[in-house]
């Protein structure tokens, strides 16, 4: 006899809302008006990540681990996480909505009487809010998923449409499109490791979930080369999608080429969603593996900050040093997975949001840099910018010093818990390696700064355009989390510290 | 509230009043910034009026909560060596805000931006020596090096933006490699006694010796480079040649301070096992720097460099008595850091003008300054006089204590040190001889003497180097129960006297 699954709907509801929303979007591309769409579409995205935020905060208490067929988990790290990217994604939203950062229309050659034409017709593609929600909903089932396969549905679900997303970009469209099919080939390469993984935890453990993984590790009964080489390839996908070393090659070309909204997006939500499922399979299924991929983890994440800071250095580009910022700050936050205990966890969850809120900051910032062909990502020409915009050029500062991990600003407190986590659990030179990186990451985020406020500007100076509301209000949204978490973290390491908890 | 709270927060207000003020009236401003600081050194005094000698251990306590999650604590408190070093931040404020009246003029920003990191400035100072939570402690500690590292970049001359980043990359990798330490010893806490950043709670900890040296060293490499000792210190003389006056008295004077008295308050208090095994390397270190800052003083044209390198000659006296481990050696470093404080104010204020008049900081173009001069000479003459340590002026009493301190102990390291004594005569009365002796260089005589805001600014500076040199007693009153305790937590005690020695 069949039983009906055991869905909850109740506590997928959040996922639904949001898919529910971008369906209405397909909608609206069709039905309504081209004038009205891309208003339209805002309210809808706008909404749909409210009322999936209201939803998440009335089941924030309920624990389960049977929905969706026990292959998603409701607890407390995904409560906190799925709440970080929706209200992210918030913030992200009002990014895309600001006017003239993508195509005409996506499918004009770059170059051809079609662009001109759609161009000069006023157009704008609008599609790109149901593709944000699409992402949105993979990025929240992500870190909550605890099988393989739901994972990988998940990470297919999130990826596919930044892929698409990252070529949509209005001006510099061939590298836009460039950084598109970079990422896109990369990552499929990728997801095809994540399978591979996925079938060698299978056949080592004969189950797909994490639990039965955990239970087959614990109970020592498969053969340990599966589960190694598993464990690798699994992980070969995961590090890609956070941008870890040696997988991080694409961060800076694709950063570089999308739209600078979803660069902003990408950086701040698809770290949560990736480093959420990393987190969930490295200390659900994995843990009492932790003698083989531990060192495996501790070697990366160190190599992942030293690469990033120091190649950070020589970049000329502002979106590339945000992107190998980025690379290193993946490197820190893979010290959270090594530490392996729940302070690790907790500190994880506040280092992903102060960084993710600085990020989008920092990219916010950026589309309001330009001359007259659009925005100037050269930071030659971003000399000097402290004396024409001095608030803005402050901000940009404030995040940066924030990465850098300057105290009272987020990103120091990140950065002290994170590391206390490691230290706690023992990994020491993690720590001393995180420090002395930190000091040269610093560098360059101080180069930044002196080429901003201390170095005489050139006569082709770029203009800051006047802040649409919606670009003031993240900015501003941003700068003020910045700092109240650096100078009261307890509102959030409080919060973190109670959702802190994986459901096995 | 505590009156040290209090003291932090006149200054903190103070700088965001200044924002409310207009922007284009320059004399206002100064004023208000004046007055304000005026106002923090009536609080200090008061706090110094209450201050028991009598009572050990720390007074004016306030603690509250802050981020509970890792047991940290807003806890400020203060002891003898504390308030000596509050009392010479609240002093030198006004004054270098008087000398250096119009200093800001020729900044990247406005005068105003001058004043607000000035006063900022002044309350982090306030509160770095206050803060008996170490997490609290470092927060500040690296938060102050961001308006230092804007008054050099912003407000300096020559290669101010480069020396300003130095300065700030050095403290900012100090500052790191003590996180790591602080996040050591708050995990060992964590494990013992439950998470804490109390210092004085850290103090009864059980460390074990290959950990406690570990964490020893990332503290003291921090201070060091603070303090500026050999050989961390290539920041200084960059950071000293661009600064403003104002600032590099505050920088010189105050500010690393902090690094010698965390190596008191911390190195020795928190670890004091592994200070037993680096004491050693330190006092061949501080040698190093007594002799290594006495001649590259010697060899210096510039004025600003000259004072830069008496000062790591002068560190590494303070350095000396401290890791000499005697009560002596202890009270002397204290009084030390308050005298060289001073001692710098004096020289960098002089000097300052010298410079401002004369349009050049080379010592060359300076020369028989006392003929045209008198006021600013003599002013200049006695701060030398204080840099060598002449007796009757304030430097004697605390040099003399730390050699002695040093002696009893160390012998052949006090011996070494006494030749930057020697040095000291050297690279001072050169400098003296070059600039306001002999014939009147060309160029020189048509240079104004100190007009009276100067003049009101120099004054007591001068007084009290001449006064404590004469009558130290009010100030090792409050210095040596402080040095007893740290003598206590490091679990040593004088030497005893040797009969037939």
């Amino acid at each position: 006899m069949l039983t009906s699954p055991n869905l909850t709907y109740q506590l997928l509801a959040p996922i639904l809302i949001i898919l529910g929303g971008a369906l209405i979007g397909v909608a609206v591309e069709a039905f309504v008006r081209k004038g009205l769409r891309a208003r339209v579409q805002l309210t809808v995205a706008l909404l749909a990540v409210i009322a999936a935020f209201v939803q998440l905060i009335r089941i924030r208490d309920q624990r389960s681990t049977s929905a969706a067929i026990a292959s998603f988990s409701f607890d407390g790290a995904t409560v906190f996480m799925q709440g970080a990217i929706l209200v992210l994604a918030f913030f992200a939203l009002l990014l895309i909505s600001d006017r003239g950062n993508f195509v005409a229309q996506a499918s004009a050659i770059p170059g051809s009487e079609d662009e001109q034409i759609s161009i000069s017709s006023g157009k704008s593609q609008t599609e790109v809010f149901p593709l944000t929600l699409f992402a949105i909903s993979g990025m929240m089932l992500f870190p909550a998923a605890t099988d393989l396969i739901t994972l990988f549905v998940a990470l297919e679900v999130l990826s596919l449409p930044l892929y698409l997303m990252a070529g949509l970009s209005r001006r510099r469209r061939l590298l836009s499109q460039e950084a598109a099919l970079k990422y896109f080939l990369l990552g499929a390469y990728s997801s095809a490791f994540f399978l591979f993984g996925s079938a060698f935890l299978y056949g080592y453990s004969g189950s797909l979930s994490l639990n039965g993984i955990a239970d087959a590790i614990a109970g020592n009964s498969g053969n340990d080369i599966f589960l190694l080489i598993g464990t690798i390839f699994l992980m070969v996908g995961l590090l890609f999608k956070i941008g870890a070393v040696p997988f991080h090659s694409w961060t800076p070309d694709v950063y570089q080429g999308a739209p600078t909204p979803i660069t902003g997006f990408m950086a701040a939500c698809t770290k949560i969603a990736a480093l959420g499922a990393m987190l969930r399979i490295f200390y659900v299924a994995l843990a009492g593996d932790q003698i083989q991929w531990r060192p495996i983890v501790t070697v990366i994440s160190i190599v992942t900050m030293l690469v990033g800071a120091i190649a950070a250095i020589s970049q000329r580009d502002v979106k590339r040093t945000l992107a190998f910022s980025s690379i290193a700050h993946a490197g820190f936050l893979l010290t959270g997975i090594v530490a392996l205990n729940q302070s690790g966890l907790k500190a994880s969850l506040f280092y992903l949001v102060a960084y993710g809120f600085a990020t989008l900051g920092a990219f916010a910032i950026v589309t309001l840099v330009r001359d007259s062909s659009g925005e100037v990502t050269d930071m030659n020409r971003w000399v000097g910018l402290g004396k024409k915009s001095p608030l803005i050029a402050g901000a940009f500062c404030l995040f940066l010093l924030s990465f850098g991990g300057i105290p009272l600003t987020s990103g120091f407190i990140a950065k002290f818990s994170i590391f206390t986590a490691a230290y706690e659990s023992g990994n020491i030179s993690v720590v001393v390696f995180g420090v002395l990186t930190s000091a040269i990451a610093l560098f360059f985020y101080l180069r930044v700064i002196v080429m901003l406020f201390f170095t005489e500007p050139k006569s082709d100076v770029v203009t800051v355009s006047v802040p649409s509301p919606q670009v003031s209000f993240v900015v501003a949204a941003s700068v003020i989390v910045t700092i109240v978490l650096g100078v009261y973290p307890s509102l959030l390491l409080n919060s973190a510290q109670s959702f802190a908890s994986f459901l096995r | 509230m505590s009156l040290v709270t209090i003291l932090e927060l006149v200054p903190l207000i103070g700088a965001g009043l200044l924002f409310a003020l207009p922007k284009g009236n320059t004399k206002l401003i100064k004023q208000s910034a004046f007055a304000l600081s005026l106002a923090t050194l009536i609080v200090s005094l008061l706090i110094a009026y209450r201050f028991k000698t009598n009572v050990s251990g720390m007074q004016f306590v306030e603690s509250h909560s802050w981020i509970s999650n890792f047991g940290i604590r807003y806890a400020v408190g203060i002891d003898g060596m504390a308030l000596v070093l509050i009392l010479l931040t609240t002093i030198l404020t006004p004054i270098v805000l008087l000398a250096g009246w119009n200093e800001a003029e020729t900044g990247r920003w406005s005068v105003r931006t001058f004043y607000v990191l000035m006063l900022i400035l002044e309350s982090s100072m306030i509160g770095v020596f206050a803060a008996t939570d170490v997490f609290l402690f470092y927060v500040i500690f690296e938060a102050m090096l961001i308006p230092v590292y804007l008054l050099i970049g912003g407000y300096g001359r020559g290669e101010r933006s480069a020396a300003a980043m130095k300065f700030l990359l050095y403290s900012l990798l100090g500052g790191l490699l003590m996180l790591a330490a602080v996040i050591g010893i708050y995990i060992i806490s964590t494990n013992q006694i439950g998470g804490t950043f109390d210092t004085a709670k850290l103090a009864t900890l059980q460390i074990d010796s290959g950990t406690e040296d570990f964490l020893f060293l990332g503290f003291f490499i921090a201070f060091a480079i603070k303090a500026p000792l050999w050989p961390f210190h290539t920041w200084l003389p960059g950071a000293a040649k661009s600064a403003t006056p104002a600032t590099s008295v505050l920088l010189l004077g105050v500010l690393d301070k902090v690094g010698t008295y965390g190596m008191i308050r911390f190195c020795i208090t928190l670890f004091p096992h592994a200070t037993k095994t680096f004491t050693p390397v330190i006092i061949v270190l501080s040698l190093i720097s007594i002799l290594y800052g006495a001649f590259l003083a010697i060899g210096q044209r510039d004025i600003n460099g000259l004072i830069a390198f008496t000062s790591i000659s002068h560190f590494g006296f303070i350095v000396l008595g401290i890791f000499a481990l005697t009560s002596q050696g202890l009270s002397g470093a204290t009084l030390y850091m308050v005298n060289h404080g001073f001692s710098t104010a004096a020289l960098f204020l002089v000097a300052g003008w010298m410079v401002a008049r004369r349009d050049s900081s080379q010592i060359a173009d300076f020369g028989g300054l006392q003929r045209v001069t008198p006021v600013m000479a003599w002013s200049f003459f006695i701060a030398g006089m204080s840099a060598l340590a002449l007796p009757g002026i304030s430097s004697f009493v605390s040099e003399f204590l730390v050699l002695v301190g040093t002696f009893t102990k160390y012998p052949v390291a006090a011996i070494v040190g006494t030749t930057g004594i020697v040095l000291a005569a050297l690279y001072v009365l050169i400098t003296v001889q070059r600039s306001l002796h002999g014939p009147t260089t060309a160029g020189n005589e048509n240079l104004t003497d100190l007009n009276l805001r100067e003049k009101i600014a120099i004054a007591p500076v001068i007084a009290i180097l001449v006064v404590m040199g004469f009558f130290p007693k009010p100030v090792l009153h409050w210095i040596n129960p402080s040095s007893a305790a740290t003598m206590q937590a490091a679990g040593v005690s004088d030497p005893l006297p040797k009969a037939g020695k």
